[in-house]
């Protein structure tokens, strides 16, 4: 039987089938090996976080999880279904699976509000009052409810950080991708973020999360993913890892992140 | 900072002390007023030289002034003309007429055609097809370089390379391209079919209607109707209605060769063909790269921010990547819009009678130099200006309020 076949089956434990399958993915920038054999499997609810030095395709291997990138050899399900180039499956997915990114990218010229309502409007084709009342409910949820008509330019970062959650959120994913959420913010303004990010995984979200942020993984994560040079090198729970790193490239990593606090 | 703690010397209202201008050269304002002086009095003694060298001239050559030449028979004979006009008859004030709405009608139709041209290039350039990317660029490199008069005179050589009316390239028996234009065939009203024409535009009305009432159930219900077939019918239906109406019958004046040329239908001249062409072909190029700009300006996290949260690409480019590309494509399409229509005076090279030509050929009639030129340059102003307030208009429209 293969891997992935296994992967499908529901959890004898639990009963529910994984939420995220990656088997074996590769993926090539022209000659550049950047995905080598990356194969994780994620449960519903559970919550990982990805590090690894920079270079290390762990951006890559998030943004393959939604095809913002396309793997190149294996296999990703996600929520049940396989990414390929088939476009209905990829609209299933991308409904189902939320991103932020490390550099905002909210919609300039659309308020605050619009930012949200947006998607759920033309994806989910809801009517715009429903979809207005969706988008307060979760501004309110992070915080911010009282600039829902100001424009993005108008936030500090930290405030466009979480309407950019909040943007996400209104499509009520299953799965919520971040891919560095806090790397291009000020200190003072991180925190702002990362509260918001383990009120999110109080909820019980499924979520993927590429970040340096040591202390949140403590707190948040159920495991921790290190993947160097396009691969994973090591894998575990907060503790098993920072604890007690195996391989000299995690010390190395572990040694640099600490120094750098 | 609080404003509890701020410090009451900063907080009073007084005004700023007004300083008074010194008079020495050492206060940077009295060195302002200083230069202005000296730049504005310049600009009075250069024009007064000139208005009265040539009021010296005119009255030595024994000139008078004024435009009433332009109630006179003209006598110059014009190709190409919307209007009516008989050289036997008509005056130089027509003739000039014509020649403002022959500019106009190169300028118009060429802003409309390089425009779609140019868009349909910028982003083939973009495209992810290798061969359509590389044909795009490969015009606009090409197209560029080489100068608009040169590429005027090339598509007017090739034109007159046609062959004659009696070896004419036919377009079934519908259209004709010889040496002598294009000659198409039109449809000759009857009487009651005109009012098809208002029926039409009673259904583009009803169809701009439909759209609003799309948008408005799309707000209410989250389902948007489709607005393209409706529209569609609601523009053709009805001006078919009232055609039938009318008598159904269909006159079409095609045309004929008889002879050495052809009679019935209408003739599009091949100076004209030439000029939209040259005009068309070389704006398009530089249009092409503005829409290409544009549109690589909005950064690729706007497009994968719209694709993640799963919009289509139809959603993503209208309502995410043309409003942001829009507000960097607008001014310089201004520019390209004014280069467009004062590049139509190259008409005169070919013989295409635009104001240009005409009011040169008046100007040598009548040696009324001075109001010809004076007569050119309002006509381009006035274009000009109107082109620049109209774009003006549009892009603080669709400028971004981002804060």
């Amino acid at each position: 039987m293969s891997q992935t076949a296994a992967a499908l089956a529901p959890d004898a434990s639990t009963g529910t089938p994984p939420s995220i399958v990656l088997d074996r993915v590769n993926k090539w920038y022209g000659a550049m090996h950047v995905l080598r054999d990356v194969s994780m499997m994620i449960g519903q609810g559970e919550r990982v976080v990805v590090c690894g030095p920079s270079g290390s395709g762990k951006s890559t291997m998030i943004r393959c999880i939604n095809r913002l990138e396309a793997h190149q050899a294996g296999r990703i399900i996600v929520d049940g279904t396989e990414l390929t180039d088939d476009t209905a499956a990829l609209d299933t997915i991308r409904r189902e699976v939320g991103m932020v990114f490390q550099s905002f990218n909210l919609f300039p010229h659309l308020t605050i509000l619009e930012n949200c309502t947006l998607a759920p409007i033309w994806v989910r084709k809801m009517p715009k009052s429903d979809a207005e009342a969706l988008a307060m409910e979760y501004l309110t949820r992070v915080r911010i409810p009282e600039q829902a008509r100001k424009y993005p330019g108008q936030l500090s970062g930290g405030q466009q950080q979480r309407v950019a959650i909040a943007r996400a959120l209104c499509m009520k994913p299953k799965i919520m991708l971040f891919d560095e959420p806090t790397s291009a913010l000020d200190p003072e303004m991180i925190k702002e973020v990362l509260e918001t990010m383990i009120g999110l995984a109080q909820t019980g979200m499924t979520m993927v999360c590429v970040t340096h942020e040591m202390g949140f993984a403590r707190q948040v994560a159920d495991r921790v993913v290190f993947m160097d040079r396009g691969e994973i090198v090591e894998s575990g729970t907060p503790s098993e890892l920072f604890e007690n790193p195996r391989t000299e490239r995690l010390k190395t990593f572990l040694s640099q992140i600490l120094r750098g606090h | 900072m609080s404003g509890t703690t701020a410090d009451p010397r900063l907080t009073d209202a007084r005004l700023p002390p007004r300083k008074r201008m010194r008079l020495s050269w050492a206060d940077p304002r009295f060195r302002g007023l200083v230069w202005q002086v000296l730049i504005v009095g310049l600009v009075i003694l250069v024009i007064w030289y000139l208005v009265s060298n040539t009021n010296a001239n005119l009255a030595a050559r024994h000139i008078a002034t004024g435009f009433g030449f332009l109630s006179r028979v003209a006598g110059v004979p014009i190709a190409d003309s919307p209007i009516p006009y008989n050289p036997a008859e008509s005056t130089y004030g027509r003739a000039l007429l014509i020649g403002v709405l022959n500019t106009l009608k190169v300028a118009v139709s060429g802003i409309i055609l390089a425009t779609l041209l140019g868009t349909l290039i910028g982003i083939g350039r973009l495209s992810s097809n290798w061969l359509v990317a590389k044909l795009a660029a490969i015009y606009v490199e090409v197209i560029r370089d080489i100068p608009v008069l040169l590429q005027l005179l090339f598509w007017y050589t090739l034109l007159q390379g046609l062959p004659g009316p009696r070896q004419a390239i036919a377009i079934g028996n519908w259209a004709f391209l010889s040496n002598r234009g294009i000659k198409v065939a039109v449809i000759d009203w009857q009487p009651g079919q005109g009012w098809s024409l208002l029926a039409l535009v009673a259904g583009i009305a009803l169809a701009f209607g439909y759209a609003r009432y799309s948008r408005r159930r799309q707000e209410r219900t989250g389902q948007k109707p489709r607005v393209w077939p409706v529209a569609i019918a609601l523009m053709v239906l009805p001006p078919a209605a009232v055609w039938a109406l009318a008598g159904g019958s269909l006159v079409i004046d095609k045309p004929v060769l008889r002879g050495f040329n052809f009679t019935g239908g209408t003739t599009i001249s091949p100076e004209f063909v030439a000029l939209l062409l040259g005009l068309v072909v070389y704006t398009a190029a530089y249009i092409a790269e503005i829409v290409r700009s544009g549109i690589e300006a909005v950064p690729q996290g706007q497009w994968e921010a719209g694709r993640a949260l799963g919009l289509h690409s139809g959603v993503l480019l209208r309502k995410i990547v043309l409003p942001q590309a829009l507000r960097v494509v607008v001014p310089p399409m201004t520019s390209q819009y004014l280069n467009l229509t004062k590049n139509s005076s190259l008409a005169v090279a070919i013989g295409f009678q635009d104001i240009v030509s005409v009011a040169n050929t008046v100007l040598n009639q009548t040696g009324q130099a001075i109001e010809g030129i004076a007569m050119i340059m309002a006509v381009y102003l006035t274009i000009s200006l109107s082109i620049s307030l109209f774009m003006n208009w549009y892009n603080a429209r669709i400028a971004l309020v981002e804060r």
